[in-house]
């Protein structure tokens, strides 16, 4: 199936690229959210949804979606679907690839939209912009209260990990790799190089020429991974507020370790679907609970560089 | 309203059409004649659109169009136009203010008419010699002067760049007119028909067009070098509050600004983000009632956008972060803050770590970088940041680890201990930084196996695996490369006077423990330790870290003294 609305799509629109697998109850949220922020359309790629999620979208005025049954391993983990997708729908656009339990925060988004920085990006010459990945938890079991269809997810996930990021750089792509975090600190404590890979370049003006290598971790040509500043400086960047542990996590570990089709093997799944059996309470007493974006900035997880 | 006409604006229009029209209505229904340059790169349509919403305003004209592209003569071209065509058909205007389609009045524009009528000989231009002017955008100050730039730098950086470099290597020097001092500044400014008029009418105008016409970003610089030649009275700062980034790019200002703008007190601002419908919506509609004949007052802006600059040369020290990541040499600080490394202290002295804690009112650290966890100093699983006592999370990245604990804790000094049976990735790490203060007794690690219950082969193997360790650890610290504080001395100096070295420590970590100490820990039971040396001597190792402990040879054990605790002589 196929609602396809890009013909809608003006020049100047800034649209949000995403994949999706039986994500339903948390779609209308994520639209809504990024709907205040400015986003004019929205491009999903449907992995097999069997929940609605596909219906739903199709039902969406400023939203095109495509179907998949295919593997989304083979796909590297949709990877290259969105690659498509972008390459085709993104070219000469500000674009946003986006998980849908993924939420832009960035310098000033409480009193300026998001057309606001891409106005600022374009005139600095800047086609990429950073926003690590902050996950986000709720203090108590993660399964404890229910998400609501509708609800900010940051009500319940409401704390984060302020100061344990390790940060290497990957020279082949030159981009910086990113670990830590609660999952890091309480999955992965045997082995910590596992960890899960925080850097996240989401918004790219995007050009026939770039392609995502690996999720939204790092792209091509390289140049579009220098986001950070060598001399000491700070370049302007946000954070992915990442609503992935709510009630929902359970199901979903569960359901992704059976499918297999997650990066090296869904070690990652493995690690926490062990981990929930336990007591998957990720709260800790230094835990930081969320205020805004200042406060990220202020920590330094974001910056903002020398936009004023 | 009283508005004379005696100021007139030329606006220089090239984007965000809907919002110039909007302010050249304001300043045309507010009694101020205005000349509109439209680049000639906006279609027609647009043209036409743009024109025939503003053909009501009697007091609107529009000039000849030129292409104008940033850094180019052809801007100056408009300008000149335009403000010739202001001249000619508005003999009452005395001052012309050139803005933009982006500057937004912040007053009332009666206020700005009472300022200039109040100044009527006055030309507000700035204008500065080009020693003196702190923005050297591509490295170019003085040589925008003495090179030709016939490339574009924004199209064709490459060939600009190049042509640059040629020219300083074969000694290319262009001569300027005589008479003429180059001058910079801000490319908005306000001036009197007087001025302006000579200008435009002096018979070398010609001479001095076909050398600007090379000069890199004239506009920043035609108007500033040539009043110096006809004006009586410079002014030299600008009207108009423009905000430049470290790359000389100008700071837009969003609906957030309001205040900040209001309280400026400045006339005019720019550039404004079409989009801010706030900024447009309260400036566009001041009351003009109670004017205000106040001086602009950029100053608390200033320091918001300096601050913005700062940022982004320099960033904040010590924080390693996704759009912060410096490459060696470049951290402009390798932490956030000063923090002691102590080694040897722990082995020594009794209960050292509560002593420190309550004497220098700081938390202190066990090991940090033990083998088997990062025992923070409240003894739990997690510490400041969320950072995990695992020592495998904590190897796999130990630079971080540090640097983020120091990050965390906010300008709080830490204290940690520290031995050769700890983690040595961090030696050259930490020797390097101006931050970390380094205490070691060499040699006292040995204590521990002295009041061990192992085997003596063993403990000779463990002490000479430890000396090896601590013997280079010291190599390090013995470069010349070192930034670290660092005061060393062996287990014998030591226990001679312990009082000076602890009282350094509460030195290094903050003034306020400048107050004598009344107590201090004690030493551990050394009795026998000379004998003990002296055994791992006589299986063949070389114990020298500790320095001098003399053997009691004879074995004979003299009755322990009661230690009394170390009083400070002062």
């Amino acid at each position: 199936m196929v609602s396809n609305r890009t013909g809608q799509i003006e020049p100047c629109d800034i649209i949000v690229f995403s994949t999706i697998r039986n994500e339903r109850v948390r779609l209308p949220y994520f639209l809504k959210y990024y709907r205040d922020m400015g986003v004019n359309h929205f491009v999903f790629v449907d992995n097999d949804s069997d929940d609605g999620s596909r219906e739903y979208i199709a039902g969406q005025p400023d939203a095109s979606i495509w179907t998949t049954k295919h593997s989304y391993k083979t796909a590297r983990f949709g990877t290259d679907w969105l690659n498509w997708l972008l390459s085709r729908y993104g070219r000469g656009h500000w674009t946003l690839t986006v998980d849908v339990d993924e939420f832009l925060v960035f310098p000033f988004s409480d009193t300026r939209p998001l057309r606001a920085l891409t106005d600022w990006l374009d005139a600095s010459s800047i086609p990429s912009f950073s926003a690590m990945l902050l996950d986000m938890y709720p203090k108590g079991r993660i399964d404890a209260v229910p998400y609501e269809e509708g609800q900010d997810p940051f009500e319940i996930a409401a704390w984060f990990d302020s100061g344990n990021y390790t940060i290497s750089k990957n020279n082949r792509y030159a981009n910086l790799w990113i670990q830590g975090g609660p999952r890091a600190r309480t999955f992965f404590t045997q082995n910590p190089e596992r960890a899960p890979a925080m850097n996240k370049i989401p918004l790219v003006k995007w050009d026939r020429h770039y392609t995502y290598v690996s999720s939204t971790h790092m792209l091509l040509p390289r140049i579009l991974n220098k986001v950070y500043d060598v001399g000491g400086g700070e370049k302007a960047s946000g954070c992915l507020l990442h609503a992935k542990f709510l009630d929902t996590f359970g199901a979903k570990a569960k359901e992704e370790l059976k499918r297999g089709q997650h990066y090296a093997n869904s070690h990652e799944y493995k690690a926490y679907h062990d981990a929930m059996r336990q007591d998957p309470d990720l709260w800790c007493k230094w835990s930081e609970k969320y205020i805004n974006w200042r406060q990220l900035e202020i920590l330094g997880l974001m910056s903002k560089g020398n936009w004023a | 309203m009283n508005n004379p006409g005696t100021v007139g604006v030329v606006m220089l229009v090239h984007e965000a059409l809907d919002r110039a029209a909007q302010v050249a209505r304001h300043w045309a229904a507010s009694g101020c004649p205005v000349v509109v340059h439209v680049d000639l790169q906006v279609s027609d349509d647009d043209f036409a659109g743009f024109s025939n919403g503003l053909s009501d305003l009697p007091n609107l004209v529009f000039s000849n169009r030129h292409r104008c592209e940033w850094g180019a003569w052809s801007l100056v071209q408009a300008s000149q136009t335009a403000a010739k065509l202001m001249l000619d058909t508005y003999p009452d205007v005395r001052h012309v203010y050139l803005a933009s389609g982006s500057c937004l009045p912040l007053r009332p524009v009666q206020e700005l008419v009472d300022y200039l009528d109040e100044r009527p000989r006055t030309d507000f231009i700035e204008s500065t010699t080009t020693q003196d002017v702190p923005w050297t955008t591509g490295g170019l100050n003085s040589e925008r002067f003495t090179l030709r730039f016939p490339f574009s730098w924004k199209r064709h950086r490459r060939l600009f760049d190049r042509f640059v470099r040629l020219q300083r290597r074969v000694g290319y020097k262009r001569k300027m007119p005589d008479g003429l001092i180059p001058h910079l500044g801000s490319q908005w400014w306000c001036l009197t028909r007087q001025t302006l008029s000579a200008l435009l009418e002096d018979p070398k105008r010609k001479i001095y067009e076909n050398y600007f016409k090379w000069v890199w970003i004239p506009d920043e610089s035609y108007y500033q070098t040539m009043v110096r030649l006809y004006s009586t009275n410079i002014e030299s700062r600008s009207l108009t509050l423009a905000k430049f980034d470290y790359q000389g790019k100008p700071h837009t200002f969003y609906n957030d600004h309001l205040q900040l703008l209001r309280r400026s007190d400045c006339f005019v601002a720019r550039k404004i983000w079409p989009r801010a419908d706030r900024l447009y919506q309260a400036f566009l509609n001041t009351n003009s009632s109670n004017l205000k004949h106040t001086e602009p007052n950029p100053g608390k802006i200033d320091r918001v956008f300096s601050k913005a600059v700062e940022r982004r040369t320099l960033g904040r020290a010590g924080l390693y972060m996704q759009s912060r990541y410096p490459v060696e040499g470049r951290e402009n600080g390798l932490t956030a803050s000063g923090y002691s490394v102590l080694q040897g202290f722990d082995e020594l002295l009794l209960d050292f770590s509560p002593w420190l804690e309550k004497n220098a009112g700081v938390k202190v650290h066990g090991h940090l970088f033990s083998p088997e966890r990062a025992e923070f100093s409240d003894g739990g699983p997690v510490y400041n940041g969320c950072l995990s006592e695992s020592a495998l999370v904590r190897d796999y990245n130990p630079k971080s680890f540090l640097t983020n604990l120091i990050w965390n804790a906010r300008g709080e000094h830490q204290c940690f201990q520290f031995g050769p049976n700890d983690t040595q990735a961090l030696n050259w790490f930490i020797a390097k930084d101006p931050n970390a203060h380094i205490h070691i007794i060499t040699g006292a690690w040995v204590v521990p196996l002295f009041h061990s219950n192992l085997n003596f082969s063993e403990i000779r193997k463990e002490a000479a695996r430890l000396q090896r360790i601590e013997s280079a650890q010291l190599n390090v610290l013995r470069s010349p490369y070192v930034k670290a504080r660092v005061q060393t001395l062996n287990m014998s100096e030591f226990v001679e006077s312990p009082m000076e070295v602890l009282q350094t420590i509460l030195d290094a970590i903050g003034p306020r423990n400048m107050r004598a100490l009344s107590e201090v820990p004690k030493l551990v039971d050394l009795t026998g330790f000379g004998k003990f040396l002296q055994n791992l001597k006589n299986q063949g190792m070389h114990p020298y870290l500790m320095g001098d402990f003399p053997a009691d040879t004879l074995g004979i054990q003299k009755p322990p003294k009661p230690r009394k605790p170390y009083l400070v002589r002062k």
